[in-house]
């Protein structure tokens, strides 16, 4: 009884954070319509900066009551300013641009903010203080509740009110609501509507800020909060519904109580639970609990690309002579290069698959990673426990990886544009916790080590021509479906999803297809990974692994068949190099990106349809 | 007042505007005319900059506002009441009126909400409601008297009487007569002639994005030739 009142309460604490975060991400989505992924960067520079204030700001000497809360708020405001900053400076360009590289640009930033807080202040978690005047616990019906927990309690409802009252009682609240209804016409009234987007940006930072540095006494601040916050905040959004404040602070609720209750009956996989209501809620309710269905027709694709022509023959013959090259070369490589020839080529199937989602099909998907580590697991769990040799690994991959692709893809598919794009990250983090916290099944953040190919293929060479081979005949295979019937009912539902429907395609089942069907072949992918390594560990289905599939097509180009196995090739061979010179290649990787969708704002050589209002 | 000399103008690829000249003087109503798809609303888009005007000239009183962004024409003084009414359906009367809200203008009376719901008291009756919850005539007041917040000089009025039950035309055309008389300048779009002819000075005919015809509006509405060749459907 104790345990559940004392994690009721813990739930309501973590709720008020959570809406500080979320409730920021969804006024800046309202107003700009950007999906910021770089909020969860703001909340942890908040932490991070609250702790620096706290132990060495100007304001440590004034001591006690000024010097945290004093730093607390100062953390909030600077954090703000920087939101205002990446808004002049990056994102007010981007407001035309089509959707996917709105979000890839927000993308960018979180690499690169990942890298300035570990060069500002390493990579050790910090500790920061205890809150003055709310130190220790208060005593209610016999139970003990910190004061801290207490507090934050209060911060959630009292925020979501002062959040009402600016948007009713302020002119600069008015008129932010006024154009997340309609900005163009708030243009014609005469309001500057770049003051407004700064203002919004200042706004939503601030909100993340905060949440960030009020976070210092309940918890270590690391390099990892970034995307901890932002794929909670999302589910958080998504549940409430993307631009309602009192959705919102529900949804907040009800995830932090989740959390809370659900460390009582499944202390290993809370997020699974957060999924599964999350699962539920879109079921009944597609646009979140107090969301509304997004007014006016839905955006065309804006990655749409025509059916690709047949490759001029000099190019044919060109690609003929590299694949020569591939099979007669090798024998005469060392080891190192063998490696690296087998993981490119897994990387290529990986892209191509991706590709099968986007081009065709129309998708961005933030998470496609999900799929890679799906049949990396899936083949590695069967040797785990089963002690299945390799060739068995393989064939389950794709089959493991094109379940998750069923599971996760049938919410996926039903949303478009944004909503898609949140719903799929989030299921690669759910993914990817799942493979870090139940350790008794996946080894958790040690991984799953000794998984190498059988006796034939152990050698350098014969595996990779067993990369070669297979992810040659997966390409082929992709490429074949892209031709087929099924491949054009597949591109037309995606130029119109109407249409399509009144000549008897049933897009979402077609979505749906397509969407496990690329998850299937990046799960084979990620088994050859697998087996090529020797071992999995968590990280085949982070983040990172997402956005590089991500980068390698949108590099190569979404309109071309050969775009992906460019794309991957050059991709993977700009990382290893990277990552070779410098140890803040995240960084630097973050720059390029920001820099490719700044300058090429319409697509890489016109390779991306224009979308989205001017 | 305002010159408009050779606009054009373009939907992506769709070349609509083909060189549209017109003028309108100080405390002139002129009102554009023309078939559906003629580009009314499409010449009342480029002057207010929500269309960049790909070639032309837009000058209002002394300055040039082709390429402008939508604000900075608003605040030169043009008011632009769009076809399709778009008010902030969340946002009650009140603060509808307030996203319209600028500062006073020398030698302009600046309305103030009070005087909107005396030249629109249907409105007044319903301050707190929100725009979603008005029904189309109320709806098209609204979208007047927010643009009349901004103390415009010139106010672009597209079709103000469409789709709207003929007493409260008759109530939209006094209101237009008293905006007049306050001596404001109108470039209004309108498909009924009853209307046009009760509340302007002089008639612009627009087809496929050129001016056919112009000419007082008396003229107009004694020449039926003139008006079947142009208007007629
Ligand atoms: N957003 C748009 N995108 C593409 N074409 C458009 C768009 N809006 C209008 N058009 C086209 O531009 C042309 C002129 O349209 P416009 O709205 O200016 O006509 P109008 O004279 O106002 O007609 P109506 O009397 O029906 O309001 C039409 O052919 C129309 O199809
Ligand atoms: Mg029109």
């Amino acid at each position: 009884m104790e345990d559940l009142a004392v994690q009721a309460l813990n739930g309501l604490a973590s709720a008020s954070s959570l809406f500080l975060v979320a409730s920021g991400l969804t006024v800046i989505f309202g107003v700009s319509r950007i999906v910021n992924f770089a909020h969860g960067s703001l909340f942890m520079l908040g932490a991070y900066l609250a702790w620096t204030l706290t132990g060495l700001g100007p304001l440590a000497g004034l001591g006690g009551l000024w010097s945290f809360w004093g730093a607390i708020l100062l953390a909030a405001l600077a954090v703000g300013a920087l939101g205002a900053l990446l808004e002049v400076t990056v994102l007010r360009r981007i407001y035309g641009a089509p959707e996917l590289f709105q979000l890839l640009a927000t993308f960018a930033l979180v690499l690169i903010v990942q890298d300035v807080a570990l060069f500002l202040w390493g990579p050790d978690d910090k500790f920061g203080p205890r809150a003055p005047l709310l130190r220790g616990a208060v005593e209610i019906l016999g139970l003990r509740f910190p004061r801290y927990e207490l507090f934050l309690i209060a911060v959630g409802p009292v925020v979501l009110g002062l959040l009402w009252l600016l948007f009713h009682r302020t002119r600069f609240g008015i008129l932010l609501r006024a154009a997340t209804q309609d900005r163009e016409m708030v243009a014609a009234l005469g309001v500057d509507q770049r003051l407004l987007f700064t203002g919004v940006f200042f706004l939503g930072a601030t909100l993340a800020g905060l949440g960030g540095a009020l976070q210092l006494p309940r918890e270590a601040v690391t390099l990892h909060m970034d995307m901890a916050v932002i794929v909670e905040a999302f589910v958080v959004v998504v549940v409430g519904g993307l631009g309602s404040l009192p959705g919102a602070f529900l949804a907040a609720l009800l995830i932090g109580e989740l959390h809370a209750f659900g460390i009582l009956v499944f202390p290993r996989i809370t997020l699974v639970l957060v999924f599964l209501v999350m699962a539920v809620v879109l079921v009944l309710r597609p646009y979140g609990l107090l969301g509304r269905a997004p007014s006016g027709a839905p955006p065309a694709s804006e990655v749409a690309a025509p059916l690709p022509a047949a490759m001029p023959p000099a190019l044919r013959r060109a690609a003929l002579a590299a694949l020569a090259l591939l099979v007669a070369l090798p024998p005469f490589l060392g080891d190192y290069p063998l490696i690296l020839l087998a993981d490119f080529a897994t990387f290529v199937l990986f892209a191509a698959s991706l590709h099968f989602i986007m081009g065709p099909g129309g998708l961005a998907s933030f998470g496609h990673a999900a799929y890679f580590g799906a049949g990396a697991y899936g083949a590695a769990l069967l040797f785990r426990h089963f002690a299945a040799p390799m060739e068995l690994g393989l064939l389950a991959a794709p089959f493991a990886a094109g379940l998750a692709g069923l599971l996760f893809g049938w919410f996926c598919v039903r949303l478009s544009g944004v909503y898609s794009a949140m719903l799929t990250l989030a299921f690669a983090q759910i993914a990817w916790s799942v493979a870090f916290q139940w350790i008794e099944v996946t080894g958790g953040d040690n991984g799953i080590l000794g998984l190498w190919p059988s006796e034939w293929a152990r050698g350098r060479l014969a595996f990779f021509y067993l990369s070669l081979a297979l992810c040659g005949a997966a390409v082929l295979l992709l490429r074949r479906a892209i031709h087929a019937p099924f491949g054009m009912a597949l591109r037309a539902q995606r130029d119109s999803g109407l249409r399509a429907e009144a000549i008897g395609i049933d897009a979402f089942r077609i979505r749906w297809l397509g969407f496990a069907f690329a998850a299937a072949m990046a799960g084979l992918a990620g088994a050859l990974f697998a087996y090529g390594k020797g071992s999995v560990f968590p990280s085949v289905l982070g983040i990172s692994r997402s956005v590089d599939a991500l980068l390698m097509v949108l590099l190569g180009g979404v309109q071309t068949l050969n775009g992906p196995i460019v794309g991957a090739i050059a991709y993977a061979g700009l990382q290893e190099q990277l990552a070779r010179v410098t140890d803040y290649w995240r960084l630097l990787l973050g720059l390029v990106i920001l820099a490719l969708v700044l300058f090429f704002p319409r697509g890489l050589a016109g390779a991306i349809r224009r979308g989205g209002s001017p | 007042m305002l010159a408009v000399e050779g606009l054009h103008a373009h939907y992506g690829r769709a070349h609509i505007l083909h060189g549209v000249s017109l003028t309108v003087g100080r405390g002139e109503v002129v009102c554009l005319l023309g078939r559906n798809g003629a580009g009314k609303s499409t010449t009342m888009k480029a002057i207010m900059g929500l269309v960049p005007p790909s070639a032309g000239s837009v000058r209002f009183e002394g300055a040039s506002l082709a390429g402008r962004p939508p604000h900075a024409v608003a605040r030169a003084g043009i008011g632009y009441v769009p076809e399709e009414r778009r008010i902030f359906a969340d946002l009650t009367v009140l603060e509808n009126l307030e996203v319209g809200r600028r500062p006073a203008r020398p030698q302009l009376r600046p309305w103030t909400p009070e005087q909107l719901f005396a030249l629109f008291p249907s409105l007044g009756a319903m301050r707190h409601r929100t725009g979603g919850r008005m029904s189309g005539g109320e709806q098209q007041m609204l979208t007047i008297a927010r643009t009349l917040m901004g103390n415009p000089r010139l106010l672009l009025l597209d079709e103000p009487s469409e789709g709207l039950a003929p007493v409260v035309v008759e109530r939209m055309a006094a209101a237009i007569a008293e905006l007049k008389a306050e001596g404001l300048s109108i470039l209004l779009s309108e498909q009924n002639l009853t209307f046009a002819g009760a509340v302007a000075d002089r008639a612009c005919i627009l087809e496929v994005g050129q001016v056919r015809h112009e000419g007082p509006m008396d003229a107009l509405l004694a020449d039926a030739p003139l008006r079947a060749r142009y208007l007629s459907v």
